[in-house]
C-alpha cells in the first residue's frame, strides 16, 4: 500500500483513481495466495472465519505423507527430463530460425510456438492419440515427451530473443581465427547466451512442475504432484494441500529472487519471461 | 558465415522432432474425426462424416460452445479492465517503483494454476472463507450459494489467472511508446485525456489485442476450472471432450470437437495477428 502511494508521483485526480485501481487489482491478485497460506496454519480445516487454533499440524501430516513425496519426486524427474529435451531442441531451433533459410520455415516457427498459446487440452489429446496409435504405454515417460515438446517453445523464444541482441562479430572472429563450429558454439555462442539459457531452464522447470492440462491426458500409473493434488481435491479438501502449495510457493519465490538478482547484476533489468509473453503473443510469433 | 553443415545440424533435429510430436499428432487428430467406435468399444477406421453430422445436429454441443465463448469473452473483458489501467499506471505514474511493482504482477503467475483455482474454491464455498466472513460480520444469515459451482466462479477464477497475462503485452506496448510523443502532445496544448485517447491508447492497441487473445483463447479451452468450480451450469466445451475421451469413450467424436476448437483458436490467432499489424506504427 505504502509502496503504491509513494509510487504515484503526480497528484492529479487521474493518478489518484489509477492508484485506487492498482491497489484493488493487487488485492485481487494476492487475496487467494494470502488465504491459501493463512489457512495452511488453521487447525479447524479449510474455510471458516475467523481462522483459529493456529497450528503446524498440517505440515507435520504433510511431511509424513508418502504418496505426496513420491509425486514430488516424480515431478522433479519429469521437470529435469523435460528441461533437457526442450533445451536440446529449443536452442538449435532458435539458431535455425535466426540463421538458416529452409522451405517451411514460417510453418516451423508457428508449429514450435503453438503449444505456448494453445489450450493444453489440444496438445495433450493430440499426443495421447499419437501414443495410442504407436502402442506406447502411458507413463511418466509420455508426460516427459509431452512437456518436453510443449516447452521447446519457451527455450526457443528466450534464446531467440538473446540471439537478436548477440554481436555476431565475436562468432565471426572465432571462426576466422581457426576455431571450428563446435568450438565456436561452446566457447562463444553459449557463454554469450548464458542468461537466456538459464532463464529458459528455470521457466521450463517451473512450468513443468506446475503443468496439469497436458499431463492430465498422458498420465500412467505414477502421479505428478499437480495430478496427486487434483486427485485429492476430487475426494475432499484438507489444509494439507494448502501446506504443500505454500511450500512450493516459497520455493518459486526464492527461485525468482535468485534469478532477479542474477539478471540485475548482469544487465540491469529483470524482465523474466517477458520475452516469452511478447514473442509468444500472436502476431509476433 | 555459417556453413551448410552447421545449418543442417541446427535445423534437422528440431524439425524432425516437431514433425513427429506436433505436426503428426495434429494430423492424426484430423484422421480420428472420420473414424468411429464399434459396439465392442474398438476404434473403426471407417472414413465417413458421421461425427461431423452429429456435431451439426445436436444442439448441446453448440450451446456448450456458445457458453464457453461467453465465459471466455467475459474473462477477456474483465482481464482488460483490470490489466490495462494497471499497466498504464505502472508505465506512466509508478516512477522508481516501476520494476518492483512489475515483479509483483508477475509473482502470482508462479503460483500453480491448480492451486489458485483451489484457493478460490476455499474462498467461495458455502462454508468457505467469504461466506463465513459475511455471516461473522452479520451481513448475511445464510451462505450465498451462487458463489461456488456457477459460471460466476469460473469467470472470477479465470480472470484472476489471466489478468497478469493480459497485463504483460499491454505494459510492453506502453513502455515502447516514445515519451517525446507524449510530451509533444502536452506541449501542443492537448489535455491529458486527449493525449491518452489520441496518442497513448492507439499506440497500445497491439498489446491490447495480444493480451485479449491470450485471455480468450486460453480460457476457451480450459476444463479444470469448470470441473473444480463450475458445477453443472458452468460446464465448458473442453469438459465434453474430456468425458468423450474418458467414461463416454468416443474418441472420434471428441477428436472432432477438439479439431473444431483448434480451428477456432488458430483463426483467432491469425485474426489478432492481422489486427496487430494493422495497428502497429512501426
Amino acid at each position: 500500500m505504502e509502496l503504491l502511494v509513494s509510487a504515484a508521483t503526480s497528484n492529479t485526480p487521474r493518478s489518484h483513481w489509477l492508484l485506487v485501481h492498482a491497489v484493488a487489482v493487487f488485492s485481487f491478485l494476492y487475496l487467494p495466495i494470502a488465504v491459501l497460506i493463512l489457512y495452511s496454519f488453521n487447525g479447524q480445516g479449510v474455510g471458516g472465519f475467523p481462522p483459529h487454533h493456529l497450528t503446524l499440524d498440517w505440515y507435520r501430516i504433510l511431511f509424513a505423507d508418502g504418496p505426496i513425496w513420491d509425486s514430488v519426486l516424480n515431478s522433479l524427474q519429469v521437470a529435469f527430463a523435460a528441461m533437457a529435451i526442450s533445451l536440446t531442441l529449443g536452442i538449435p531451433a532458435a539458431l535455425a530460425l535466426d540463421r538458416a533459410q529452409f522451405p517451411g520455415k514460417a510453418l516451423f516457427r508457428r508449429l514450435v510456438l503453438l503449444p505456448l498459446i494453445l489450450p493444453g487440452i489440444i496438445t495433450g489429446l493430440s499426443l495421447l492419440m499419437l501414443f495410442n496409435v504407436m502402442g506406447t504405454k502411458l507413463s511418466l515417460m509420455t508426460i516427459v515427451l509431452g512437456h518436453g515438446t510443449a516447452l521447446i517453445s519457451v527455450a526457443t523464444t528466450e534464446v531467440f530473443a538473446g540471439l537478436q541482441k548477440l554481436d555476431r562479430a565475436q562468432e565471426e572472429a572465432s571462426l576466422d581465427l581457426g576455431a571450428n563450429y563446435w568450438q565456436t558454439f561452446w566457447r562463444v555462442t553459449v557463454p554469450n547466451l548464458k542468461l537466456p539459457i538459464i532463464g529458459a531452464a528455470l521457466l521450463i522447470f517451473t512450468l513443468s512442475m506446475d503443468e496439469i492440462a497436458v499431463s492430465f491426458f498422458l498420465i500412467g500409473r505414477d502421479n505428478t504432484l499437480p495430478l496427486e493434488i487434483w486427485g485429492r481435491l476430487r475426494r475432499g479438501i484438507t489444509p494439507e494441500i494448502n501446506a504443500v502449495s505454500t511450500i512450493i510457493f516459497v520455493f518459486s519465490l526464492v527461485t525468482i529472487v535468485v534469478w532477479y538478482r542474477l539478471r540485475m547484476q548482469a544487465e540491469g533489468s529483470a524482465d523474466v519471461g517477458a520475452d516469452l509473453i511478447e514473442t509468444g503473443a500472436p502476431g509476433k510469433s | 558465415m555459417f556453413s551448410r553443415a552447421y545449418k543442417m545440424v541446427v535445423t534437422v533435429p528440431p524439425l524432425l522432432w516437431v514433425t513427429v510430436f506436433l505436426l503428426v499428432p495434429y494430423l492424426l487428430m484430423f484422421c480420428y474425426t472420420f473414424w468411429s467406435v464399434s459396439p465392442a468399444q474398438t476404434i473403426v477406421h471407417s472414413w465417413d462424416l458421421k461425427n461431423y453430422k452429429e456435431l451439426l445436429q445436436k444442439t448441446v454441443y453448440w450451446q456448450t460452445l456458445l457458453r464457453s465463448m461467453w465465459i471466455a469473452a467475459r474473462v477477456m473483458l474483465f482481464s482488460l479492465l483490470l490489466g490495462y489501467p494497471l499497466a498504464y499506471f505502472l508505465s506512466f505514474y509508478a516512477g522508481k517503483r516501476k520494476d518492483l511493482l512489475y515483479q509483483m504482477v508477475i509473482i502470482p503467475l508462479w503460483v500453480s494454476y491448480l492451486v489458485r483455482a483451489y484457493a478460490w474454491k476455499t474462498i467461495l464455498g458455502s462454508d468457505g472463507v467469504l461466506n463465513t466472513l459475511l455471516q461473522y460480520v452479520h451481513l448475511t444469515r445464510h451462505p450465498l450459494d451462487f458463489l461456488l459451482y456457477s459460471p460466476f466462479a469460473v469467470v472470477l477464477t479465470l480472470t484472476h489467472i489471466y489478468t497478469p497475462f493480459t497485463f504483460l503485452p499491454i505494459y510492453a506496448a506502453l513502455e515502447h511508446i516514445p515519451r517525446n510523443l507524449v510530451e509533444a502532445s502536452h506541449d501542443l496544448g492537448a489535455t491529458p485525456a486527449q493525449t491518452f485517447w489520441k496518442i497513448i491508447f492507439p499506440l497500445s492497441i497491439p498489446g491490447v489485442v495480444a493480451g485479449a487473445t491470450f485471455a480468450f483463447v486460453l480460457s476457451l479451452g480450459d476444463f479444470l476450472a469448470p470441473l473444480l468450480l463450475g458445477g453443472p451450469s458452468g460446464i465448458m466445451i473442453s469438459n465434453i471432450v474430456v468425458s468423450l475421451f474418458g467414461a463416454a469413450y468416443n474418441w472420434p467424436l471428441g477428436a472432432a470437437i477438439s479439431l473444431g476448437m483448434l480451428v477456432i483458436v488458430v483463426s483467432l490467432l491469425f485474426l489478432s495477428e492481422r489486427l496487430e499489424k494493422r495497428w502497429s506504427f512501426s
